[in-house]
């Protein structure tokens, strides 16, 4: 019983020291973005690798999740008759839930694992070690472009996978169950306030940070080996979608 | 470009580098204990040893990657342990390292590489950082190569590319980590003759670690031998050739067993063999 009071003990304690450093590592990253803003042209590369490189992903992903959604709403509010509020349900649901999550672990397992394989692969191989030597610091140089292109994209991939998304509900419901177009729509407009909109772009920048933290943290932070960095590229999924549906959770609820 | 330290110096002497009575330790297993090298300014020193004596290691020390548990590390006049970490990074413009691995970075092409700590560290125009760049791959031979990614380099090229960044900056001390590791006779020549024309042409002051000791015999000017976290000797390659300790002779003449065993410290072997079961260790009474 003692032995599984110390290991819980010193379980908590590691956790703690863990997110204590994470925390650290965010203030120095918040700390030299200014300074990464004034090179502005290396962001946007990092935007570019994150954001547009998940783009085939998160659009099929996107209509697909609006099709299924299309589909179960449309058999669940015909059996009360109230089909023609398909595309304010369909819409709110992606706007302020499926929206921002799906694309949260959506990113976290394309664009999370890629940062994380790339800096622990630059690790591995010296790269940022040699940085350090030709006095470049890698965290200002490297990392925190890629950080900063994660949170940008994020809200950006949001946006459109909830638009690809509405369009995949009415893809379904107009065009396959019949609903009628104009009901659809005016329903939608009605129901679908510009705070709920906010909401949801709200999300996907939280989750933008969280999912890029992680990823940079972990690659950075690697063990420069081959199972290092595979170890990082697991954590980084792992613990992405975990903190992306804790966070989901506490900001519903301030938000509800 | 030589941006030079604004902390206190002392009187600059003639040993470039100096280790005075250096201490350090990973967990409780020593590397150096009580460690003493001097440096002397554009010269070529050696620093060879058996794999694991912590060549590396005092690399990282000499560059201020890692602090010393105690003693002191002086870099033209600087003491790296008085130095905050922007003084460090100071210091470091002035230094080149090539990595065992070239380290080049693999999202750029050879050019881009080369050019990195220019575009880092000054506001150039692109004319004079392409006439910089070019000069540098040309030493190196391999202007033509200056479109070329890392991936597309064979080893002995990489390090060429490597050698060429690591001068870009005109360094006071270039430092070589196993230069000649995995090369073949003629990328070892070429990196042999590079490190002596680096030295004697731009005046630089080279510091080489590695393990091959006829290559290193051929243009070292100075030599330490570590083992046993200590200099067990010193002096020009032909001084060291002709010394007669037991360690020195097992190391150059690169004999199989000597004070450095051949077999890894073991519980005795026909116990251990003879022990029940699939037990892969010994017991641990018996180690």
């Amino acid at each position: 019983m003692n032995a599984f009071l110390g290991d819980l003990w010193y379980s908590a304690r590691e956790s703690l020291a863990t997110l204590g450093r994470v925390f650290l590592f965010f203030l120095q990253l918040i700390a030299f973005t200014p300074r990464a803003l004034l090179r502005f042209r290396l962001v946007v590369h990092q935007i570019f690798n994150a954001g547009a490189l998940s783009l085939v992903i998160i659009m099929t992903c996107g209509l697909f999740v609006g099709m299924v959604l299309g589909l179960l709403g449309y058999d669940l509010l015909s059996r009360v008759g109230s089909e023609e509020i398909l595309g304010a349900g369909a819409a709110l649901a992606l706007t302020k839930q499926l929206g921002p999550v799906v694309t949260a672990l959506l990113f976290a397992g394309r664009a999370g694992t890629a940062l994380a394989s790339e800096l622990g692969l630059m690790r591995a191989t010296d790269q940022l070690s040699a940085m350090q030597m030709m006095a470049v610091d890698p965290v200002r140089r490297v990392v925190v472009p890629r950080f900063l292109g994660g949170v940008i994209a994020m809200p950006c991939l949001t946006a459109i996978f909830i638009s690809i998304g509405v369009f995949g509900v009415q893809l379904v419901g107009v065009g396959q169950v019949g609903i009628d177009s104009g009901s659809f729509w005016s329903q939608m407009r009605s129901a679908v306030e510009l705070d709920d909109i906010g909401e949801g772009l709200l999300k996907g920048a939280v989750f933008g940070v969280a999912c890029s933290l992680i990823a940079v943290y972990e690659g950075y932070n690697s063990v420069p080996t081959a199972e290092g960095v595979g170890r990082a590229t697991t954590r980084t999924v792992v613990i992405s979608s975990v903190v992306t549906l804790i966070l989901n959770f506490i900001l519903t609820a301030i938000m509800l | 470009m030589n941006a030079a330290a604004a902390p206190a110096e002392v009187p600059k002497s003639e040993n470039l580098v100096e280790i005075r009575a250096l201490h350090y330790a990973v967990g409780r297993r020593p590397v150096f204990s009580g460690l003493d090298i001097d440096m002397r300014r554009g010269r070529i020193t050696a620093i060879m040893g058996p794999s694991g004596t912590g060549k590396t290691t005092l690399l990282r020390l000499m560059t201020g990657q890692i602090a010393p548990d105690s003693g002191e590390i002086i870099v033209d006049g600087l003491n790296l342990q008085t130095l905050s970490r922007s003084e460090i990074f100071q210091l470091r413009r002035r230094m080149g390292m090539l990595f065992q691995s070239g380290a080049l970075l693999t999202d750029i092409d050879v050019f881009e590489n080369v050019a990195f700590p220019l575009r880092e560290h000054t506001d150039l125009p692109e004319r004079l950082i392409r006439h910089i760049v070019l000069t540098k791959l040309h030493a190196v031979g391999l202007r033509g190569a200056a479109q070329m990614l890392p991936a597309e380099l064979s080893g002995g090229m990489a390090r060429r590319v490597a050698l060429a960044r690591a001068i870009v900056m005109d360094p006071d001390i270039l430092i070589y980590d196993e230069p000649f590791a995995g090369l073949d006779p003629i990328s070892m020549g070429v990196i042999l003759r590079l490190i002596r024309q680096m030295n004697d042409a731009l005046g630089i002051t080279s510091i080489v670690v590695s393990h091959d000791v006829q290559e290193l015999s051929t243009i070292a000017d100075e030599t330490y031998l570590l083992a046993e976290g200590r200099v067990v000797a010193s002096g020009s390659p032909e001084e060291l050739h002709a010394n007669t300790s037991d360690i020195v002779r097992q190391f150059m003449n690169g004999m199989a067993d000597g004070p450095v065993p051949f077999h890894f410290p073991a519980p005795d072997y026909s116990t251990q063999l003879l022990a029940r079961g699939e037990r892969r260790r010994a017991p641990r009474g018996e180690q």
